[in-house]
């Protein structure tokens, strides 16, 4: 590292590391110059000329964006010039930009705004007529006003750099210069909605929020996207009980402003007409709505009568639902019902991974690793499409390091387009085509090793030796699907194992075998939907289910709960990367119940003591009892994240790699959950189309 | 698709007079060149040239909307291009521009419907000095003068 | 072929085969000192060749009038990457006709001055990037590139020297702003023409990101006769740091327009009432805009001065590319601001705010004033935002916008005044603001 460079600003002493933009060391002395175009992590543009100062024996005003700190530079920010500058340029971004902040969706929220109000004229002297063109929609996510557009080029370079998409461009010259999708008319992209979320003004627009409300209306709760195992933290925007947008624009969480199109937009199932409200219980064939205390009072009943005639019992959790009520869950069936049969939809071989790397240190990356690392090296995954966050943390990783990334997959995938090496290997033969990247990857200082469910059981061990043997530092990743998959499995949802991976007295049935059993009793279906593409042995078994939608597994029920999601509870779910993060309430929908609190009524009908209820007192718990589990609290209050290590030692089953299988959502899908987004399925139906219908179009 | 042999040799020369891996350099010679014989810029002239260049049709969309000789619309056989920039306009190329456009009873940018003629006003055209200036396609008219330009468009409807 | 009357005035230095039966081809060339000076530069050592133009005191055709010696010393010697050279012959400045004429009537010249530069910086390719519009340019320099090929001056161990060059033209395709020299890169490499941030300069940072001489046609064209006759001989012609001859290209009234060669120094009014035939029609002369579009005008009586890159800076103008436009006293000076600042407008690549708007916000009250319909608020206005944008755009087009207006609400203001909208009142602010589609 150069030595720092000497400066002053404003006559303020400043230091700065070499090759710093003036613009950022100011901001490090805490003096703020204005910028639209500037963007930090993005390529420079020098196109706004907001960020103009004075330097000292330079003619011309230079732009603070472009210019790198020298020693002894004399810069001044504050002087008349300067600010006659700002006032200058802002009077000539006003000059054809509409004045319709009134209707604006980015009302009180806009840079433009705040800038004209900080540094602007009161009033414009431009009379002449504004150009003006007719809004456009892009994609049912996607609405552009061209005359608000400032041209600050933010999202034709999000979406290239950031997204590695390039659906946006630029064309046309000068003054009628205006940003252009990809097909012409619309966009084939995406749907990520980084374009709107960057852009300063109201120039990008979403289709969920436009028009809907004005910012300071709204309750923005911070909380954990529910869709996909890389555990975002997506900003809901609540107003009664309706979330109306999701973003991140405080840049907080393991995500940055990163969000794909589920964090941003699919949260609306929660609002989906076909959400059910009401227990509802079999009679005479029909389920039909009844009473919470009668439902549950059922079930309690029969939970007891089974147990005590030691019938069997059949458990199987969600990769959604929380630690907290996952913990209670496997009490629940261990302690509670007394039985070993506990399950969920395993996505990853996790077990065998911790069981091969246990004695290692740090051998588990984080997703910030990921934009650290030297070299990655990604197999049987098409990183983009199921894990997009850890795809745009290695693509800023090449953007920002050039970092190198190796691929091993059974088909094209979009790392491609960056990697230093790719190879596509058919079905089974990943780790031969691995074995021949051998010399390269032995000469990367370091590694991260990305594995889908191609890899497992055998296949797992071979890879963590062929890590060992290249003699560099090597961390894991096991990608697995949902938002607390790991959670599920570190909670001990699986036959044999307790929480934190401790050896059970005896192992129990796995899923399959559940629902093939000639003898079950009671299958208990907790935020799962195992009969989707299976069916169910016995006819006469009593079936307990808990869904927020009248699933292939609901319709078995015979008492259904109606459950909260993930956005209507609290409590704590773990990334893919182990990294525990909390979920905060953002709404209450009528007549559902979270699926702890269901378990604590079944509980107390039982006479069951299982400790309380409460995510808090489970979360302490956890705490104690589970190894890794021990994060320290103020970060995950405070919404941060904390890599846990459950294990570091042998993991006493043998995985079952045969029941090892990922639902390969893609970018547009979610399980059975993406179905009840209207959000995603308008993308789906119009792929890249224009959607008439117009989402929430006035 | 494919264009003239003529045009072809002159492609496959083009991406390779450049430095290796940087043939996009060939980019808008392409597109002038194919435009001078397809008649304007067609989609599938676009998604040909991108794939020939390894480019999105949006990057092709970026520069043909930059660069004022390049359009997607066909224009007249003949394009009649009439300056008015500063020295033609002291020397009557308003009014010879004027002029043309009554004649042919078209606007600025615009196409005849028999797809005989089309006008433009442009920018200087490096004919100052003997000014005013038209330029019909690639050809320069110096010193016109409005019956000078009324002979030249009829000779012209005449070839036709 | 040109197309005015020479006038015996001019010093032939750049322009002397004009006149020559079919001065363009390579046999005319070699039979009248063509590539002589190649083949002595080949004898001298870079550093000698850059000396020798240093001291000849040529500086940049194309509007900047930098020194070219001192921009080639800029390459960066044995530098990894290749070395490119790049002729500017975009040549869009309104005013402005010359280099057609160099290319034209003796292409061969360029070609070697392209050598010699090539030489100098120890480059082995070179691009000529031509607008557009000038096709039959292209037409002409494809014709000497294969003679010279042909004739073994370009291509491998050209005369057996050793040496190496390989040439190529490139056409534009309509865009002003491409004649900025890291706009014309970008364009080369087949993007939009939007400048670079700078530095680095194209010296260092150019063509692919490759060390490159970037030169103007006119630059080119005076370096074989430099090399040849001695920087010494080519710097006397002028005046002190303003060496050579320059082609001014003189339009509008006058009674001779043409291209003429004049030596750096000579007087704007005998330009006028000597070379170019004086007055049309005897009129008065109003202005004269001496160097491009770009350049602050002169009055009548700021015209008796030396014609060179200092002089003109002394009055607060510029000499540009040597673009001439006379006006004489019936000119309408709102018209022709306005006029400019069409062009201006057309021709802002729209990157940067204060061009984009500027240019845009000016035009649009210009044609107010054009239209009689000036608001007497406006005049200061005008100047303002031109002022507003001096100095503040990312590459010097917004200034080329903001001087010539500057100078012209100055130096006419009475003129706009003249244009106020007449019985007051008689005009309503409310349709200023009816939405055009
Ligand atoms: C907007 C703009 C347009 C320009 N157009 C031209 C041009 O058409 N021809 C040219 O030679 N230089 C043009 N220049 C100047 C070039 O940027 C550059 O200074 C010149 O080509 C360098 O060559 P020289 O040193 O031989 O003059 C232009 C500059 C600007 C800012
Ligand atoms: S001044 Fe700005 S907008 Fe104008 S041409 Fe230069 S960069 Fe483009
Ligand atoms: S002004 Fe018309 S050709 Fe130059």
């Amino acid at each position: 590292m150069a030595d720092p460079v000497n400066l002053s600003i404003d006559g303020r002493a400043v230091q700065a590391p070499a090759g710093t933009l003036l613009i950022d060391a100011a901001k490090t002395a805490g003096i703020e110059i204005p910028a639209f175009c500037y963007y930090e992590g993005l390529s420079l543009q020098a196109a706004c000329r907001m960020c103009l100062v004075e330097i000292e024996k330079t003619p011309k005003l230079q732009a603070s964006c472009t210019i790198p700190v020298g020693e002894g530079m004399i810069v001044r920010t504050d002087s008349p010039i300067v600010a006659a500058a700002r006032k200058s340029m802002l009077e000539f971004l006003l000059a054809n930009h509409p004045l319709d902040c009134p209707v604006c969706d980015k009302g009180g929220e806009c840079e433009l705004q705040d800038m004209v109000f900080r540094y602007g004229a009161g009033e414009s002297r431009f009379t002449e007529n504004k150009l003006h063109v007719d809004e456009k929609q892009w994609s049912p996510v996607v609405f552009f006003d061209a005359p608000r557009c400032i041209l600050c080029y933010r999202c034709v370079r999000i979406c290239n750099e950031g997204m590695g998409v390039g659906a946006l461009g630029i064309v046309n010259r000068g003054v009628i210069s205006e940003i252009a999708p990809n097909e012409g008319d619309h966009l084939n992209c995406d749907e990520c909605g980084a374009c709107i979320d960057i852009c300063p003004v109201g120039a990008l627009t979403s289709g969920t929020y436009r028009y809907q409300t004005r910012p300071w209306e709204m309750n923005h709760v911070g909380t954990i996207c529910t869709h996909c195992s890389n555990g975002c933290k997506t900003t809901l925007g609540v107003r009664n009980d309706k979330i109306i947008r999701g973003n991140n624009r405080d840049r907080s969480g393991v995500n940055g402003e990163f969000l794909c199109i589920k964090g941003r937009y699919a949260f609306d199932f929660t609002e989906n007409p076909e959400r059910l409200q009401s227990p509802l219980m079999r009679i005479n064939g029909k389920l039909e709505p009844v009473s919470w205390s009668r439902a549950l009072l059922t079930v309690a009943q029969k939970f007891a009568e089974v147990k005590n005639r030691g019938g069997k019992f059949g458990v199987i959790g969600s990769n959604r639902t929380t630690n907290e009520e996952n913990y209670y869950l496997q009490k629940f069936a261990r302690q509670g019902l007394g039985t070993q049969n506990l399950d969920h939809h395993r996505s990853g071989d996790l077990t065998t991974l911790l069981d091969a790397i246990s004695g290692k240190m740090a051998a588990l990356a984080t997703v910030s690793d990921l934009y650290k690392t030297k070299a990655s090296l990604v197999i049987g995954a098409d990183l983009a499409e199921q894990q997009p966050l850890l795809a745009f943390q290695l693509r800023a990783n090449f953007r920002h390091h050039a970092s190198h990334t190796y691929t091993v997959t059974n088909g094209p995938v979009r790392e491609r387009k960056y990697a230093i090496a790719s190879i596509v290997a058919n079905p089974g033969e990943e780790l031969k085509a691995v074995e021949t990247l051998r010399d390269r990857l032995a000469k990367e200082s370091e590694l991260v090793i990305l594995f889908g469910d191609a890899i497992k059981g055998d296949a797992v061990r071979k890879l963590v030796a062929f890590g060992d043997s290249l003699g560099i530092p090597v961390k894991y990743v096991c990608l697995v699907d949902y938002s607390n998959s790991r959670g599920a499995v570190d909670m001990g949802l699986v036959p044999g194992l307790l929480p934190g991976y401790r050896a059970a007295a005896t192992s129990g049935l796995a899923t399959h075998e559940m629902l093939a059993a000639p003898d079950l009793d009671v299958l208990w279906v907790v935020g799962a939907n195992p009969l989707k593409n299976a069916k169910l042995a016995l006819a006469n078994a009593f079936v307990v289910v808990h869904e927020m939608f009248l699933t292939e597994t609901a319709e078995r029920a015979d008492i259904v709960f109606p459950a909260a999601s993930a956005y209507e509870k609290e409590g704590t779910v773990t990334n893919v990367t182990g990294e525990v993060q909390r979920l905060k309430k953002a709404l209450k929908v009528m007549g559902t119940k979270s699926d702890l609190e269901i378990f604590g009524l079944i509980a107390k009908e039982m006479h069951l003591d299982l400790g309380p209820a409460r995510h808090d007192a489970i979360f302490d718990e956890m705490r104690k009892t589970i190894r890794g589990y021990n994060v320290p609290l103020p970060v995950i209050a405070t919404g941060g994240a904390a890599q846990t290590s459950p294990v570091n030692g042998r993991v006493p089953v043998e995985s079952r790699p045969d029941l090892i299988q990922s639902a390969r959502d893609t970018l547009f899908t979610s399980g059975s959950l993406g179905r009840y987004s209207k959000m995603l399925n308008s993308v789906l139906e119009h792929p890249a189309g224009l959607y008439e219908s117009g989402v929430n179009t006035p | 698709m494919t264009f003239s042999p003529e045009l072809e040799a002159k492609f496959a020369k083009m991406v390779t007079i450049y430095p290796a891996g940087r043939q996009r350099s060939a980019l808008i010679p392409l597109l002038l060149y194919a435009q001078d014989e397809v008649g304007a810029l067609t989609q599938e002239v676009i998604d040909e040239i991108a794939r020939r260049l390894g480019i999105t049709p949006l990057q092709v969309d970026e520069v043909i909307g930059y660069y004022s000789m390049l359009h997607k619309k066909p224009q007249g056989k003949y394009h009649v291009q009439v300056c008015t920039n500063i020295s033609c306009l002291l020397t009557g190329g308003e009014e010879l521009y004027h002029h043309a456009a009554r004649k042919l009873g078209l606007g600025h940018k615009q196409t005849a419907a028999d797809g005989v003629f089309s006008l433009e006003e442009v920018e200087c055209i490096g004919a100052c000095s003997w000014a005013p200036a038209v330029q019909i396609n690639y050809d320069f008219h110096h010193h016109v003068t409005p019956e000078k330009l009324d002979q030249l468009l009829d000779g012209l409807r005449k070839v036709q | 072929m040109i197309y005015n009357e020479p006038s015996p005035l001019e010093v032939k230095v750049l322009t002397k085969r004009f006149l020559l039966e079919n001065s363009a081809s390579i046999d005319t060339y070699l039979a009248t000192d063509g590539y002589k000076a190649f083949l002595k530069a080949r004898e001298m050592t870079p550093d000698a060749i850059i000396a020798e133009v240093k001291i000849s005191n040529l500086r940049g055709r194309g509007g900047a009038g930098f020194p070219t010696g001192m921009k080639w010393s800029f390459v960066p010697k044995n530098s990894p990457k290749p070395t490119y050279i790049v002729v500017n012959a975009d040549e869009s400045e309104p005013g402005t006709c010359k280099d057609r004429l160099l290319m034209e009537n003796d292409p061969h010249q360029l070609l070697e001055g392209m050598l010699i530069a090539g030489l100098a910086t120890n480059a082995h390719a070179g691009y000529i990037y031509i607008r557009g519009e000038y096709r039959y340019l292209i037409d002409i320099m494809d014709k000497a590139i294969a003679e010279a090929y042909a004739k073994g001056w370009l291509g491998n161990n050209i005369q057996d020297t050793g040496f190496d060059f390989e040439c190529y033209t490139q056409t534009g395709a309509g865009a002003y702003e491409c004649g900025e020299e890291s706009a014309l890169l970008e364009s080369l490499e087949g993007k939009r023409g939007i400048p670079r941030i700078r530095p680095p300069f194209p010296a260092v940072a150019g063509a692919w990101q490759s060390p490159t001489v970037l030169n103007n046609v006119e630059t080119f064209c005076a370096i074989p006769p430099i090399i040849l006759d001695g920087g010494q001989k080519f710097a006397d012609l002028g005046t002190p740091r303003n060496g050579g001859t320059k082609l001014v290209c003189i339009s509008g009234h006058v009674n001779k327009p043409g291209v003429y060669e004049l030596p750096l120094g000579f007087n704007l009014l005998r330009m006028i009432n000597e070379v170019a035939g004086g007055m049309r029609g005897g009129k008065k002369l109003k202005a004269v805009i001496p160097g491009g579009s770009s350049c602050p005008l002169l009055k009548a009586e700021e015209c008796d001065l030396p014609m060179d890159y200092d002089s003109l800076a002394k009055a607060k103008s510029m000499l540009g590319s040597g673009g001439l436009v006379i006006m004489d006293e019936d000119t309408d000076m709102v018209k022709a601001a306005l006029r400019i600042m069409k062009f201006y407008a057309h021709e802002s690549c729209g990157w940067c705010i204060p061009c984009r708007e500027g240019t845009t916000w000016l035009k649009k009250m210009l044609t107010r004033f054009d239209e009689g319909r000036g608001q007497s608020s406006d005049i200061n206005l005008i100047g303002e935002l031109a002022k507003n944008m001096l100095g503040r755009t990312f590459c010097p087009l917004g200034d080329a916008a903001a001087l010539p207006t500057i100078s012209i609400v100055e130096k006419f203001r009475e003129e706009f005044e003249a244009k106020l909208v007449v019985a007051a009142g008689s005009y309503s602010d409310e349709n200023r603001f009816v939405q055009i589609a």
